[in-house]
């Protein structure tokens, strides 16, 4: 499904500051796996999303969706079959148009932005039964501006809007570390349901190592742009905090924190 | 009364360019400096098509779509070739000083003796009362079609575009679409906007100058800013309509200046002071608001 090979890409390439994040990196993602990854700051994991995403550029290797080789595409072709949630709320809706005019232009992508009314009437009470699934009330607010509302109940928007088209892949950025424990809990709890139900493949970044351990069916520990654990099916389903936890712990030993 | 009519007849004009900014400035948050180039094109393509005869609407059209391919030059330098915003709109600013004169053929044309959209008012059967306030009047209803079709467009899906682009960008490569694409749209209605105006207005004095341009983004930009922070608390005002009648207050206050005792000559200087007293008000509330807060709490 997804195959990232030989991946190689530096920081700062040419200056003193040059650092070499990833030296030929290769993962294989099947579909229909979610995968959770776990890792320090630094340990690449953002950059590897941002790669698959195109928002950064490769220095070599390849990156394939269904053995179809992406690696020139520009980011905003490969967002037709990639959804992608970030960990800023504010990224994933556009702050000062309604409720509805987000959710119509989410339901109008990979279709023509031409000169048709920006929100068909027909599709209002779906866009409505979609959010009144959420309970958050947001059903009742469809002309208020997304601006105004809270980071859980944008991050709730964002995370339909990405997926309310058929996409093959979706990205979510540490999308629950901006938010307050509970709402990270509902925030959690839907993406596991809209996973499950579209049967989405899915890559979650997480600093949250309950999450990667409860969620998901493949984990995965990044470390100076290596995968230093890696596992997945009934390995995955054993795995304890306390194991990760552990990993991290040497880690830090290692590199003397 | 002939101030009045004066004051909403370049009001008026200039809301096209308001209107026009508008998009620009409010929507894309792009300083576009074209504008001072695109409103003179107006001029420069009326007074060409005047002089063979052209029909004046038809001089109004084909204005807008002059500057909308300005516009679309403005947008591939900022997109295509990565040179910053305020510098795009320069550059195709001081080409087109060149491109107008090519187009007029020289520094000054004037029109008196040609078919404007104004000529018919003579011959109108309208009272006699309401004579003076027809270019006024004709100007309106140009500024009305105008921002009724600006309305309509926002509400399609092209438009939701168009504002999300200058709301999020991130969100607009989200939906798989090339935001460079969509801010080269709205530079050119912008542009088209601005260089509309650029023919009423030389249809409207009858005559076209090659230096009228000076200072359109210092003028438009200003009728936006006092149209929406006068109006952004009424009820029901559209920003388009807020802009339009922006643009009518800040040619009334330029008139109010000239009327107080400065000289014609000192118009520009008027213009450039009056948007720093703008800026500074419209600063100043926001400060003042920042202030308050914690003294409420």
């Amino acid at each position: 499904m997804l195959e990232l090979k030989n991946i190689c890409k530096n920081y700062n390439q040419g200056t003193v500051n040059e650092m070499c994040l990833f030296r030929d990196f290769n993962l294989n993602i099947d579909k229909g796996e979610f995968v959770s990854v776990v890792g320090s700051n630094g340990s690449g994991k953002t950059s590897m999303l941002n790669l698959i995403c195109g928002s950064i550029p490769l220095d070599s290797g390849s990156i394939c969706i269904g053995g179809k080789d992406i690696s020139d595409m520009p980011e905003y072709r490969r967002s037709r079959i990639i959804g992608r949630v970030y960990q800023n709320p504010a990224m994933g809706t556009c702050p000062d148009m309604t409720i509805l005019e987000n959710m119509s232009m989410a339901d109008t992508k990979n279709k023509s932005f031409n000169l048709k009314p920006g929100t068909s009437k027909e599709r209002i009470s779906w866009y409505r039964s979609m959010l009144s699934e959420l309970g958050l009330g947001l059903e009742d607010k469809m002309n208020v501006k997304v601006g105004t509302l809270s980071g859980g109940q944008r991050q709730a928007m964002a995370l339909i809007m990405s997926t309310m088209t058929p996409i093959e892949f979706l990205i979510l950025d540490e999308h629950t570390a901006a938010l307050d424990p509970k709402t990270a809990e509902i925030i959690m709890h839907l993406t596991d349901k809209i996973v499950k139900e579209k049967n989405l493949t899915t890559i979650m970044v997480t600093h949250n190592l309950r999450y990667a351990v409860e969620y998901g069916n493949r984990l995965i520990m990044m470390h100076e742009g290596k995968c230093i654990i890696d596992k997945k099916g009934k390995e995955k389903e054993d795995i304890r905090i306390e194991d990760i936890l552990e990993k991290f712990n040497a880690i830090s030993i290692e590199v003397g924190n | 009364m002939e101030i009045l009519i004066g004051v909403l007849e370049e009001g008026l004009i200039y809301a096209v360019i308001a209107l026009g900014i508008y998009i620009t400035y409010k929507i894309l948050d792009f300083p576009d400096l074209s504008v001072d180039g695109t409103f003179p094109l107006g001029g420069a393509v009326t007074a060409a098509l005047l002089s063979v005869k052209v029909i004046p609407v038809l001089a109004l059209l084909f204005s807008f779509i002059c500057g909308a391919l300005a516009g679309i030059v403005t947008g591939l330098i900022h997109v295509k070739l990565k040179v910053r915003d305020l510098l795009s709109g320069i550059i195709t600013m001081t080409g087109l000083y060149s491109v107008n004169l090519r187009i007029a053929g020289k520094a000054n044309v004037p029109l008196f003796s040609k078919t404007t959209v104004f000529s018919g008012i003579g011959t109108m059967p309208v009272p006699e009362g309401l004579k003076p306030f027809m270019t006024a009047i004709i100007i309106l209803v140009i500024v009305l079609v105008s921002k009724i079709l600006l309305d309509a467009y926002l509400k399609t899906r092209s438009g939701y575009l168009l504002r999300a682009v200058g709301d999020n960008e991130l969100l607009v490569t989200s939906l798989a679409r090339d935001k460079g694409m969509v801010k080269i749209i709205g530079l050119a209605i912008a542009n088209g906007f601005a260089s509309l105006a650029g023919s009423i207005y030389c249809q409207q004095k009858q005559v076209f100058d090659i230096n009228m341009g000076t200072g359109t983004m210092v003028i438009g930009l200003a009728s936006v800013i006092i149209g929406i922070k006068l109006l952004e608390k009424v009820p029901f005002v559209k920003t388009t309509t807020a802009v339009i009648i922006g643009s009518i207050i800040y040619k009334a206050c330029v008139s109010i200046a000239i009327a107080l005792g400065m000289a014609a000559s000192d118009l520009k200087l008027i213009t450039a002071l009056l948007f720093l007293v703008i800026l500074i008000f419209s600063m100043d509330r926001k400060k003042g608001s920042r202030k308050k807060a914690p003294q409420h709490a």
